[in-house]
């Protein structure tokens, strides 16, 4: 902030409560040539006013408001660019905060995620953390707070939000994928077709992807979508579109569908592709908790 | 004390006659969308998979409706027949007051219909768009010069302390509304703000909380200063009150706005100040309610018989209370806690209905049967019925967002021993829904009496000229 806009917060901000300390000790002499408690003198449709006195309680309450307001500006940020004699600011309230946080809860993490031999230096096995029931509970809670308002309560996911809980998994399973896919998040790109495809072909590669999955289509229309499925989709969906973890490509064999496998649902990814983004974790919950969803994450799938 | 003036004037009723209709109308409107939709919080399918009657869409028509077709329309008939009361002059500019009625309908009537086909500038109270914004410029400025031209031919040597809180509430809205709504438009029914991120949160809680400071409450006083003397026939309690609560309320008023953006990324020090004025309007707020209340000394037991005095009084003290509990909700710590939660939006309606709905009910009261030649409204049994109706319905609302507020509030905060949070967002709205259901039967009690008073209003009008006749003064 210059110079000039922190003087002229200043001066306005004090300029008004001082104004209004003036204004109070005016009206609190009788300047008005009329003896208190009798009326001014003047009528409005028959409304007189009477020159009673400001009630003393609520002229300290004024006063009270305006010190306290004085001592509010010294001690804080307030006025223009003065810090305030406590040195606070939002930012150094949050970073206590956190750090007085940290300091309580990283034993209660070290003891769920870390191993005890090693002095609470390395992680144990995911697979092993997500058999303890203590652990389990707490990636719940976290898992709650983070992540359930794209994968729902229950895990279960909603349109375009992966089901957690089924086994089938886009990036991988195993619990290094799992701890990847929370930690950096994962960005999975759907192109969209129907420039490059046109109409005609989008309406058999659709026939034929509808049909993988064991529906009856059309076969002369289906062979022909093999043709384009072949050209176009196999390179991440794989010939026999079963799909790649690697690039989070799905499969297309089996009844998952994430934005739907209605006919109608297909065509339009076909037609103008998804995106899917997970998001990074890291930064923001920190690798401790990241191992505690992960176990719970795993621990969901595998009974 | 003789309450006709001494100089017969022909004052225009008429635009005062038709703003009054309208507010009881479109009061009924406003609050038939609210009770809608606060039972669609607890009954989803209510919204019938119908994208304009989804929540999303009707609850800016519902705070649109109130407040500025209901609200504003109360205090356009008030004020436009207070200054002329009160500075016996008839309203200045021949055709104008037409204009501003009939330009403030077609502004209600585009709210009406664009809200719900989803145009919205994504701006809490200020969601029409451009072209609206436009006109509502235009009426608004028909509206001071007809104010303030009637004011100019006063016939008094002062100016009545009811007409500075109209007055301000006039000229700072007509500022508000520019400033906020100022945007480029990218086709008729869509526009972008000027600002841009934190600065457009400022501009717009300026805004936001001005409205709440000059239009519910500035203008709401100017009409408290007029109807509580007439109708319990006293005079003003202090007139040294009136100028120090008037200038300093609304001096500080208009720094109050960053406290609705308290812990975000607005700079601290914009937070502070927003914080420290709210704690200072404090004293300023309550003087109001003082001068109102103790108007009534020597009067007090008109309230055992008077309905009508029953709502202004009982208005001034809701006043009193949501204008303790809004400094202390400015506290930074306590914000912490009541930020987000539904005590906001119990907050804002034990101002809107306790205090804005209650003075204006109140003011109808009192003018319906000046308007319509008659001596008192048709049934003052129904007043008393509806006086109680919306003292309960206002009582169960607040007192039912009051708890679940705090509860939500402490629910969000608590931690396990492991530092997550004890409870995921869907429990504390689980836990919400027995608390939208006393919601929902305040709003429907209050509703009521909005129709009782309908019915009230139409056999008033409805009978021959002086065919009701004033019960003798009991005093």
């Amino acid at each position: 902030m210059s110079t000039f806009w922190s003087i002229w917060i200043t001066v306005i901000t004090l300029g008004t409560i001082f104004a209004c300390l003036g204004l109070l000790w005016v009206c609190n002499k009788n300047d008005t040539g009329v003896k208190e408690g009798e009326s001014m003198g003047h009528s409005f449709d028959g409304i007189e006013e009477l020159n009673n006195p400001l009630p003393t309680w609520w002229k300290y309450l004024f006063i009270f408001t305006c010190i306290g307001g004085f001592i509010y500006f010294a001690l804080y940020p307030g006025l223009g660019s003065y810090k305030g004699l406590l040195g606070w600011t939002s930012t150094n309230e949050y970073e206590r905060e956190i750090e007085s946080a940290d300091a309580k809860y990283a034993a209660v993490f070290n003891k769920l995620v870390k191993t005890e031999s090693s002095d609470f230096a390395e992680y144990r096995e995911i697979a092993d953390i997500a058999k303890d029931p203590e652990a389990v509970k707490v990636g719940q809670r976290l898992f709650l707070q983070n992540c359930s308002q794209c994968h729902g309560s229950d895990a279960r996911g909603a349109k375009g939000f992966p089901n957690l809980t089924d086994g089938d998994w886009l990036y991988g399973g195993n619990p290094a994928d799992i701890k990847a896919t929370i930690m950096h998040g994962r960005a999975g790109v759907m192109p969209g077709w129907l420039p490059v495809l046109g109409d005609e072909k989008v309406d058999q590669v659709t026939t034929y992807v509808v049909g993988l999955s064991g529906r009856k289509v059309n076969a002369r229309e289906e062979a022909a979508g093999k043709e384009v499925f072949l050209q176009t989709c196999s390179a991440c969906h794989g010939a026999d579109a079963k799909g790649m973890t690697m690039l989070g490509a799905p499969n297309l064999t089996d009844k998952t569908w994430l934005y739907g496998g209605s006919r109608k649902a297909i065509e339009q990814t076909v037609k103008y592709g998804r995106n899917g983004v997970m998001p990074a974790w890291s930064h923001i919950l920190g690798e401790d908790k990241v191992m505690l969803l992960s176990s719970y994450v795993y621990s969901l799938s595998v009974k | 004390m003789s309450s006709h003036s001494p100089i017969k004037t022909d004052y225009n009723y008429k635009v005062v006659r038709q703003f009054t209709v309208m507010t009881v109308i479109w009061g009924i409107v406003g609050m038939s969308v609210g009770v809608l939709i606060a039972a669609q919080l607890i009954w989803p399918a209510l919204n019938f998979d119908t994208p304009w009657l989804t929540y999303s869409r009707l609850r800016p028509l519902h705070t649109n409706a109130v407040i500025f077709a209901f609200g504003t329309s109360a205090l356009m008939a008030t004020s436009f027949y207070v200054v002329q009361r009160t500075c016996q002059a008839r309203l200045f500019g021949g055709v104008l007051p037409a204009v501003v009625f009939w330009g403030w309908q077609l502004v209600i009537l585009s709210a009406v219909i664009s809200l719900p086909l989803g145009y919205n500038t994504t701006k809490e109270y200020a969601e029409l768009e451009w072209p609206i914004d436009i006109l509502i410029t235009l009426v608004w400025v028909v509206y001071a010069v007809v104010f303030f031209g009637t004011i100019i031919k006063r016939q008094t040597s002062h100016i009545y302390v009811a007409n500075w809180f109209f007055g301000a509430f006039i000229l700072t809205v007509a500022v508000l509304h520019i400033v906020n709504s100022a945007a480029i438009p990218l086709n008729m029914m869509k526009s972008y703000s000027i600002y841009g991120g934190a600065i457009d949160a400022m501009v717009q809680w300026w805004y936001g909380h001005n409205a709440v400071g000059f239009l519910l409450t500035a203008g709401f006083l100017g009409m408290m200063y007029y109807f509580v003397p007439k109708q319990a026939n006293r005079p003003v309690y202090s007139y040294r009150l009136s100028i120090v609560h008037f200038w300093a309320l609304v001096s500080l008023y208009i720094w109050a706005g960053p406290h609705h953006l308290h812990y975000t990324a607005l700079p601290d020090w914009t937070q502070s100040v927003g914080m420290v004025m709210s704690l200072i309007l404090f004293a300023p707020s309550w003087g109001g309610m003082i001068n109102g209340i103790m108007t009534l000394s020597g009067a007090w037991h008109k309230l055992r018989y008077d309905p009508i005095l029953r709502f202004l009084i009982v208005s001034l003290s809701f006043y009193g209370m949501s204008t303790f509990e809004g400094p202390m909700m400015a506290i930074k710590s306590v914000n912490a806690l009541s930020h987000y939660t539904d005590w906001t939006i119990g907050h804002v309606h034990s101002g809107a209905l306790g205090w804005v709905a209650m003075v204006s009910i109140g003011a109808i009261y009192h003018l319906i049967p000046v308007l319509f030649n008659q001596g008192r409204m048709y049934s003052v049994k129904l007043i008393n019925v509806h006086f109680w109706l919306a003292t309960v319905g206002t009582v169960l609302y607040i007192v039912a967002m009051w708890i679940s507020g705090v509860m939500q509030g402490l629910m969000w905060r608590a931690v396990n021993a492991d530092g997550t949070l004890t409870y995921s967002f869907v429990e504390s709205l689980q836990a919400s829904y027995p608390f939208y259901f006393v919601r929902f039967i305040g709003g429907v009690f209050f509703l009521t009496g909005m129709l009782l008073m309908a019915y009230n209003v139409f056999k008033t009008i409805s009978a021959e000229d002086h065919s009701i006749k004033a019960d003798a003064e009991v005093a």
